[in-house]
């Protein structure tokens, strides 16, 4: 007799990959604050500390600089650390032991040490959240050489990708789309397949319009997409996934067939990870292209408390502006 | 604070010292019975000897930078009896996780002088030990107090796997100041964590004196407010770095937990190669601090035993010379050969991403032009 392949939520898709993870290699451990008997503040531990035990899932002091640093020790030895950090506004502190030892212990002694850790950290805004909590800082990571950085934007994706990341022998930083958390369901089976570090996702396939865009926003701009096929548009949306290393071929390659290439993104405008797929658009498929690139981001503003959040969040009418601006472009 | 308002009925709660350990007096007198663990005269003159060897390499290390063969270098002149002295209790499957003063450490380990002088000739390939006995040892760190945490980090994989060793972890006084160093006492603390941090105080942060570093009478005592192990010791007196350390070592291996041995020293010389310090230190102070030198306590100490003459030391001196001179003619026959351009790339992760093989093609094109 078959299990039925249950549905999951995003929550629920990384609690199942951390205990598949955690059955299947003992150099995994779970750790951070509040992961244990709580199950996380957002409960993508739950149960795993009754499971495995403290022994594997930790309960931190509330230090955040200390989750990282001490991911980093554990790393070197063999472990496979997979910590947690409650919000993307609380990694700050962590970015020294990012950018100056995670990143780069491999390259430092030429092989010798490595830094196998997954570090998950909640993104973007929209869950009427208090200050520090809704921060979307993607761009800031994939600037540091030698991290991986991954969001997904479904469960499916969620529970593969943060597989393959454990799976990886090089720090991943995972964003879980804190708004898509109980969002979307799937059917998601416990494959203890992998997904892709390195491919974005063409999620659509469509001939008129490029639309880019990751994590929670892929909501806003299939959303589009919807509305733009019921005017008789056809949009191809692509879901870049893993931010770092970005698979510009995937996207160039759907650029160069429609023309036209919408990118949106939840961060803040300027040096936002948009400014980045601009620019190799610019670079690879320029002459392909029949119109400006788009960009519909966050606004170099303060990430506004909730109540203006909605303002600051591209919208799916904003995004639909966007394309409208495009395809007026003869 | 001590004491509450006057006339409250505030009650003692909890209460510290803090020790001070010493056996040598700068002259090399004994001032306590020597310690079990250093009892034997040819284990001593084997860390005179370290000692002697660490002073004369990084004699040479200045040299070649000034000379335009070596990078920026952090000296370590006067403070050689910490390194020694604490590598010197560690057994190889303990794990040092050093800061950039600890070359005698190093080289006590397994790492060799030409791997050093390759780092700090700017080559990564310095930190690619080729002593299994080192394997496991964390390259130096140059961003100071963060590797508080890594050792901390270290000494958990090591009691998850329930191995038999500990993590050693060092850095000066300046680190002190840093949250990194107090969250690392404070996990290894309620963590029970088998690790040393050794606290080299010099005295100096580049330019910061001790007293505007800190307000606190000892830098042991932050120790305590993780609940960790504290000791200070006379850290230009080798036998009491060794025998503090052994302790601390032993505490740890026993699943006891986490120390913090403060080493009082003194930095003879600049920060490194690029300050100069007569631009915020009186010379007078630092001549007055040569009294202290760990290497002249323990010559005499040795030499009033009889275990040491100067023939011998003539002859070690001349072992000395030679070995470094080798180590330099590797370091510079290494240095001849410039690192790949690919190797840029080739450790950046396991295997190279997709995404930036055009970059590689492009510097490897650009370095064949």
């Amino acid at each position: 007799m078959r299990t039925p392949v249950p549905e999951l939520t995003i929550i629920q898709a990384v609690n199942m990959a951390l205990r598949r993870a955690l059955e299947d290699d003992p150099a995994v451990v779970v750790l951070g604050q509040d992961v244990g008997l709580h199950g996380g503040v957002f409960r993508a531990t739950e149960g795993l500390y009754q499971r495995f035990g403290g022994k594997r899932v930790l309960d931190t002091p509330l230090a955040e600089t200390m989750i990282g640093g001490l991911a980093v020790g554990m790393a070197t030895q063999g472990l496979k650390p997979v910590c947690e950090i409650q919000f993307l506004g609380f990694l700050y502190p962590v970015l020294d032991n990012l950018a100056n030892h995670a990143s780069r212990l491999r390259t430092r002694t030429r092989g010798r040490i490595s830094c196998p850790m997954v570090l998950r950290v909640t993104h973007g805004g929209g869950v009427h959240a208090p200050e520090h909590h809704s921060e979307a800082i993607e761009a800031m990571l994939a600037h540091i050489p030698g991290l991986r950085v991954v969001i997904p934007s479904t469960p499916t994706k969620a529970y593969g990708l943060l597989l393959s990341a454990i799976r990886d022998p090089d720090p991943v930083i995972f964003l879980e789309p804190t708004r898509l958390y109980r969002a979307v369901k799937a059917h998601v089976e416990d494959s203890g397949e992998g997904w892709p570090l390195d491919r974005c996702d063409v999620v659509r396939e469509g001939e008129d319009l490029t639309l880019v865009s990751w994590g929670a926003m892929m909501q806003e701009t299939l959303a589009a997409a919807d509305v733009l096929r019921e005017r008789g548009v056809s949009a191809e949306v692509v879901d870049v996934v893993t931010i770092k290393p970005f698979d510009a071929d995937t996207v160039i390659r759907s650029v160069t067939k429609t023309g036209r290439c919408v990118i949106v993104h939840e961060a803040a405008r300027t040096a936002g990870f948009g400014a980045e797929i601009a620019a190799v658009v610019a670079e690879r498929a320029m002459t392909a292209l029949l119109a400006r690139i788009e960009r519909v981001t966050g606004y170099d503003v303060v990430m506004p408390l909730p109540r203006l959040e909605s303002h600051y969040i591209p919208s799916t009418r904003r995004i639909l502006a966007a394309c409208e601006r495009s395809l007026a472009w003869a | 604070m001590a004491a509450g308002r006057t006339g409250s009925n505030d009650s003692l709660v909890a209460s510290f010292e803090i020790r001070h350990r010493r056996f040598l007096d700068e002259n090399g007198e004994p001032v306590a019975a020597l310690p079990a663990s250093a009892a034997e005269p040819e284990f001593l003159k084997t860390l005179y000897r370290a000692m002697c060897l660490t002073r004369a390499f990084d004699a040479k290390c200045v040299n070649l930078q000034r000379t335009g063969r070596l990078g920026t270098y952090a000296t370590s002149l006067g403070q050689e009896a910490v390194p020694v002295g604490l590598a010197s209790a560690m057994r190889e499957r303990d794990v040092l996780v050093p800061s950039y003063r600890e070359g005698g450490a190093q080289m006590w380990r397994g790492v060799r002088m030409e791997e050093l002088l390759i780092y700090w000739g700017g080559d990564e390939r310095g930190h690619a030990y080729a002593d299994p006995r080192v394997a496991r040892d964390l390259p130096v760190c140059i961003t100071v107090g963060n590797h508080a945490l890594h050792a901390a980090g270290v000494a958990a994989a090591l009691k998850f796997r329930g191995e038999d060793a500990a993590a050693v972890c060092v850095f000066g006084d300046g680190a002190t100041s840093k949250g990194d160093v107090y969250e690392a006492f404070n996990v290894a603390g309620v963590w029970s964590l088998p690790v040393v941090f050794v606290v080299s105080n010099n005295r100096w942060a580049i330019s910061t004196p001790l007293d505007r570093q800190t307000a606190a009478r000892t830098l042991a005592q932050k120790g305590l407010a993780g609940g960790l192990r504290v000791l200070q010791v006379d850290g230009n007196d080798v036998i009491a770095v060794h025998d503090a350390m052994c302790e601390a070592l032993d505490f740890a291996r026993r699943g006891e937990g986490a120390s913090v041995i403060e080493c009082l020293t003194y930095r003879l010389n600049d920060h490194n190669t690029a300050d100069d310090s007569t631009r915020y230190r009186e010379p007078a102070e630092v001549e007055g601090r040569w009294a202290y030198c760990p290497l002249k306590r323990m010559r005499a100490f040795l030499a009033k035993g009889g275990w040491w003459s100067d023939p011998e030391e003539e002859a070690l001196q001349a072992e000395i010379a030679a070995s470094i001179e080798n180590s330099v003619a590797r370091y510079l026959a290494h240095a001849a050969t410039a690192p790949s351009v690919e190797s840029m790339f080739a450790h950046l992760h396991a295997e190279l991403p997709r995404a930036y093989w055009s970059q590689r093609e492009d510097a490897l094109a650009h370095a064949r032009a």
